[in-house]
C-alpha cells in the first residue's frame, strides 16, 4: 500500500499544477458571483477548450479519439489538481465528458465515435440528460415516452422532466420506449438527440434556490435519424447503466467541506465567551463530519485503485456519493445553527455565509439525483450484502399491460 | 498511488481468520466464560509460535519486522472472533511502547519475550473515574507508590508500562511484593480487568520522553482496526440470521427497514477501514499525518462498531438476548474498546487541534 504519488505520478502532478497555475485563473469565476446562464456556458466551453489544447481532456480517452491515452489515476490527478480552483463545470461540460461520449465510446458506432467525441472534449459540444419522466425517476424502466420507426428516421413523443441545462445544450442522451409489449427493461431504445430539432420544447422549472437550471422537456414529433441510436434497439437499458455508473463516481468526488466549518466555528462568539469552536457539542459534531469525510476521501482512493485495475467497484461507489450528501446537509445545518440567528440573514459581505446556505439547499439534491439514497442503500443491500431483491409486481409483465 | 492491501497482506488476513474461526468459535468462547477463565492461554501460545505476536516487533529483537499495516490485519481479525487473548494490552501497548520509549536494555529484555507470547504485558494508565490519563501514581527513586484501575489482562500479565505523574512511563515486573492486584468485575467478560496497588514497587524509568500521545495514536489505529473487524463480523451475524428467519412469510432480510439499516452499517464500516488503512499507512511512512489520522481512524471504527453491536442484537429480536445468541460478545466488547484509550472527547480535540492552519485560533484547545 502506498498513498504517495509513484514517481510517475509525481511528475504527472508537478506538469499539471504548473499548467492549470498558468492557465486556469484567467477562467476563475469568483466565489459568490452568479453568473447569467448563457454567460456561464460560454465561459465552460472556454475553459474546456483550453483543457483540451493544453492536452487534458478526455485522459482517459484513446488518442485517436482525441483524449490523452492516459490513466485512471492521471484522470484522478488532473481533477484533483483542477479542484483546487473554483472553474465553470456545470453539467452541461460534465454529461458530456461523464456520460454522453462515456456510452458512445463503450455503445456507439465508429461514426458516432467520430462525430461526438472529439467535439465533445473541445468545449464544442454541450449535452444534456433527458432520462428522467414524471412517473419514471428512481423508477427509471418505467419510462412512456416513445418512439415508432418511420423509415431511416424514429418519430418520438413524450415529455421529460428535471433536465438539467437542457436549454443551454447542444445534444441530449434519450432513452424512450421503443416497445410496449415486452417487460419494462426489454423495450427501451437509447438515442442521442440534437436539441435544436423541430419539435423540442424546453419550459424553465424555478427550483428552491431560485435560479431555473433544470427544465421539463416536451417531445412533440420529434424525428431523429436512426444513425443517432446508441446501441441495439431494445437495449437501450444496457447503456443507460454504463451512464449511471459514470455519474455515481464521478458524483463521489468532492473537496473537503468540514475543514473550512472549523474556521467558521473558531470566528463565531459562542455561548459562554470563547468561540463557538469551544463547545464540546459541536466540536463532536464537527469531528465526527470530519473523520467520516477522511473516511470517504481514502475509500475513494481504494475504489479508484479498483478502477485502475480494471474491476468494477460497483454498488460500492453508491456509498461515496451517499455518505457525502447527507454530511453535507448535517454539516452545512449545523454550521447554521453555531452561526446563531445571524445565518438565515447575514452581512450582505458574508459571502462564505451565503456559500453555506447554498450547501444546505443544494445537499437535498445530492441525496436524490443520480441515484436517491433509499435505492442506494437497495444496491448496496443487495449487490455487497447479498440480501434479497425487492419485491417486483412488474417484472415479467409487457409493459403495455402495467397500470 | 496503490490504496490496497498487498497480496502478503491478503494471505496473512486469510491465514489468521483461518486459525481464529477454527480455535475461537462462540461455543469456545461460552465454555471459557462459564469456567471462569481469564484467558484463551492455550491461543495465545499458538499465535506467539505462528509468529502472529511478533509482527510489529523489530528483528533485532525477536519479531518479524512488518508494517503497522501488516499488524492492523491481524487486529481486525482478532475483532472478527472476539478472541479472549491480551493482544491490545500486550502488543499494542505494552510492547508498542516499550519498543518507543524503553532503553535498548529494556528492549533486549522484554520485546523478544513479548512477541514469543512468553511474557504477557499490559498498560496502566487510568485511575479511577474521570478522564483517564490521571497521574496520581508516584515514581520517586526507583519506588512506585500509587493506585491504578482498571487495568486490562493484569492478572496474567508478569510486566507492565505505568504512567507515572509527570507524564513518563515506567516498567514494573508485576510478580513483585510490592504489588497487589485485585480482580474487578468486567463487563466484558473476555477480558478481565484488575485494579493494582503499588507500594514502593520496585520500577524502571523508560528514557522516551513524551511518547504518550504517538503511543495513544498508534494504538488508535491498531484499535480501528480491531473495531473494524468487529463491525463488520455483527453486519454479516445479522444479514445471515436476517436471510435465516423467516417472518410474515418472507424473509426477515427482504424488509426495507433491515436493508437499509444494513446497508448503512456497511458504509460506516467501508468508511472505518480505509480511515484504517491509512492511519496505519501514516504511523509507518508519514507521521505528521499520525495525529489527525489516529484520530479520524478511531471515531470512525468506534460509530461502526456501536452501531454494528446494538443493531445486531435489535435484528436478532428476543434471541439476541440470550446467552445462547452470539451478540453479547460484540455488545460488551463494543463499550470495552469505546472507553479505552481516552474515549471520544480526546479523539474529537485531538482531530480538531490538528488541522492544518487552526492552531491558535481555538481559545480552549484542551488536549494533547
Ligand atoms: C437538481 C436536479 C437535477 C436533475 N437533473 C437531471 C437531469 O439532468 N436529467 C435527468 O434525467 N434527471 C435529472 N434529475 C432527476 C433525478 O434523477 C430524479 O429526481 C431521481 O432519480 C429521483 O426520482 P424522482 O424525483 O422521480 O423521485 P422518486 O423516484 O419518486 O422518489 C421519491 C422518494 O421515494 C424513494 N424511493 C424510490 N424508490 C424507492 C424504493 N424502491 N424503495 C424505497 N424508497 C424509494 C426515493 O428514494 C425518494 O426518497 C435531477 C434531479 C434534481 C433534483
Amino acid at each position: 500500500m502506498d498513498f504517495n504519488d509513484t514517481p510517475e505520478e509525481a511528475a504527472f502532478r508537478t506538469e499539471v499544477r504548473a499548467w492549470l497555475a498558468a492557465n486556469a485563473p484567467a477562467h476563475v469565476i469568483p466565489q459568490g458571483v452568479a453568473l447569467d446562464d448563457t454567460e456561464e456556458v460560454q465561459r465552460g466551453r472556454a475553459w474546456q477548450r483550453a483543457v483540451y489544447d493544453g492536452g487534458y481532456a478526455g485522459i482517459t480517452f484513446p488518442k485517436a479519439l482525441g483524449g490523452r491515452g492516459g490513466s485512471v489515476i492521471e484522470a484522478v490527478v488532473f481533477s484533483e489538481e483542477e479542484a483546487q480552483y473554483h472553474l465553470p463545470k456545470g453539467p452541461y461540460i460534465g454529461i458530456g465528458l461523464g456520460m454522453a461520449i462515456a456510452a458512445i465510446a463503450k455503445h456507439g458506432t465508429e461514426e458516432q465515435r467520430q462525430k461526438f467525441i472529439e467535439p465533445t472534449l473541445k468545449g464544442e459540444l454541450t449535452w444534456c440528460q433527458l432520462f428522467s419522466e414524471p412517473s419514471a425517476g428512481s423508477d427509471l424502466a418505467n419510462l412512456r415516452t416513445k418512439a415508432v420507426k418511420e423509415g431511416d428516421d424514429w418519430i418520438v413523443n413524450g415529455q421529460k422532466v428535471w433536465s438539467s441545462w437542457a436549454h443551454r445544450s447542444d445534444w441530449g442522451i434519450l432513452i424512450v420506449r421503443t416497445d410496449p409489449s415486452v417487460p419494462k427493461h426489454k423495450g427501451l431504445t437509447f438515442f442521442v438527440v440534437d436539441m435544436k430539432s423541430p419539435g423540442i420544447e424546453i419550459r424553465p422549472i424555478r427550483q428552491i434556490s431560485g435560479a431555473s437550471d433544470f427544465n421539463e422537456t416536451f417531445l412533440t414529433d420529434v424525428r431523429i435519424p436512426d444513425s443517432n441510436r446508441i446501441g441495439d434497439v431494445g437495449g437501450g437499458w444496457g447503456v443507460c447503466m454504463t451512464v449511471l455508473m459514470g455519474e455515481r463516481l464521478g458524483s463521489g468526488s468532492h473537496k473537503a467541506q468540514v475543514s473550512p466549518l472549523l474556521d467558521y466555528a473558531a470566528s463565531t462568539p459562542g455561548m459562554n465567551g470563547g468561540t463557538a469552536l469551544d463547545s464540546g457539542s459541536i466540536r463532536a459534531a464537527l469531528a465526527q463530519a470530519m473523520a467520516e469525510e477522511q473516511g470517504a476521501k481514502y475509500l475513494e482512493a481504494r475504489l479508484r485503485t479498483m478502477v485502475s485495475r480494471g474491476e468494477n467497484p460497483g454498488a460500492l461507489a453508491g456509498m461515496i456519493k451517499m455518505s457525502y450528501a447527507s454530511r453535507l446537509q448535517k454539516t452545512s445545518g449545523l454550521a447554521m445553527e453555531l452561526r446563531g440567528l445571524d445565518a438565515i440573514a447575514p452581512s450582505i459581505d458574508d459571502t462564505l455565509t451565503r456559500s453555506i446556505q447554498y450547501d444546505y439547499i443544494w445537499s437535498t439534491v445530492m441525496r436524490i439525483a443520480g441515484g436517491a439514497d433509499e435505492v442506494l442503500k437497495n444496491q448496496i443491500a443487495e449487490r455487497v450484502l447479498g440480501m434479497p431483491g425487492e419485491i417486483r409486481m412488474d417484472k415479467d409483465v409487457p409493459f403495455e399491460a402495467l397500470k | 498511488m496503490n490504496f490496497d492491501l498487498s497480496d502478503e497482506q491478503k494471505m496473512l488476513a486469510e491465514q489468521a481468520r483461518g486459525l481464529l474461526s477454527e480455535r475461537s468459535p462462540y461455543d469456545h468462547l461460552r465454555a471459557l466464560i462459564d469456567a471462569g477463565a481469564e484467558w484463551d492461554e492455550s491461543l495465545w501460545r499458538e499465535l506467539g509460535e505462528m509468529g502472529f505476536l511478533g509482527v510489529a516487533i523489530p528483528e533485532s529483537f525477536g519479531g518479524l519486522g512488518m508494517s503497522a499495516l501488516d499488524l492492523g490485519v491481524i487486529a481486525q481479525e482478532l475483532g472478527r472472533c472476539n478472541a479472549a487473548v491480551p493482544y491490545y494490552s500486550s502488543i499494542i501497548l505494552c510492547a508498542d511502547a516499550i519498543r518507543l520509549a524503553g532503553s535498548d536494555i529494556q528492549k533486549a529484555e522484554w520485546l523478544p519475550k513479548l512477541a514469543s507470547g512468553e511474557v504477557v504485558g499490559t498498560f496502566a494508565y487510568a485511575e479511577g473515574p474521570g478522564p483517564s490519563f490521571a497521574t496520581g501514581v508516584k515514581l520517586e527513586g526507583a519506588k512506585l507508590n500509587g493506585s491504578k484501575t482498571p487495568v486490562a489482562d493484569a492478572g496474567i500479565a508478569q510486566l507492565a508500562v505505568v504512567l507515572v505523574a509527570g507524564g513518563g512511563l515506567a516498567l514494573v515486573d508485576l510478580n513483585q511484593s510490592g504489588v497487589t492486584r485485585t480482580k474487578l468485575e468486567s463487563f466484558d467478560q473476555l477480558r478481565a480487568h484488575y485494579r493494582i496497588d503499588f507500594a514502593d514497587a520496585a520500577a524502571e524509568m523508560m528514557p522516551g520522553k513524551n511518547v504518550l500521545a504517538t503511543l495513544l495514536d498508534r494504538a488508535a489505529v491498531q484499535a480501528a482496526f480491531e473495531a473494524t473487524g468487529a463491525a463488520e463480523a455483527c453486519l454479516t451475524m445479522a444479514r445471515d440470521y436476517a436471510l435465516d428467519r423467516q417472518i410474515f412469510g418472507r424473509s426477515l432480510a427482504s424488509f426495507q427497514a433491515i436493508k437499509h439499516k444494513l446497508a448503512e452499517l456497511a458504509v460506516e464500516v467501508e468508511l472505518a477501514r480505509s480511515n484504517a488503512y491509512f492511519g496505519a499507512w501514516a504511523a509507518d511512512e508519514s507521521p505528521d499525518d499520525l495525529p489527525a489520522s489516529a484520530s479520524a481512524a478511531r471515531l470512525t471504527a468506534l460509530t461502526a462498531f456501536e452501531n454494528g453491536a446494538r443493531e445486531n442484537l435489535q435484528v436478532h429480536g428476543g434471541i439476541g438476548y440470550t446467552q445462547e445468541a452470539n451478540c453479547h460478545f460484540y455488545y460488551r466488547r463494543e463499550r470495552t474498546l469505546a472507553l479505552g484509550l481516552g474515549g471520544r472527547d480526546y479523539w474529537t480535540d485531538r482531530l480538531i487541534n490538528h488541522q492544518p492552519g487552526l492552531q491558535g485560533q481555538i481559545s480552549s484547545g484542551k488536549a494533547a
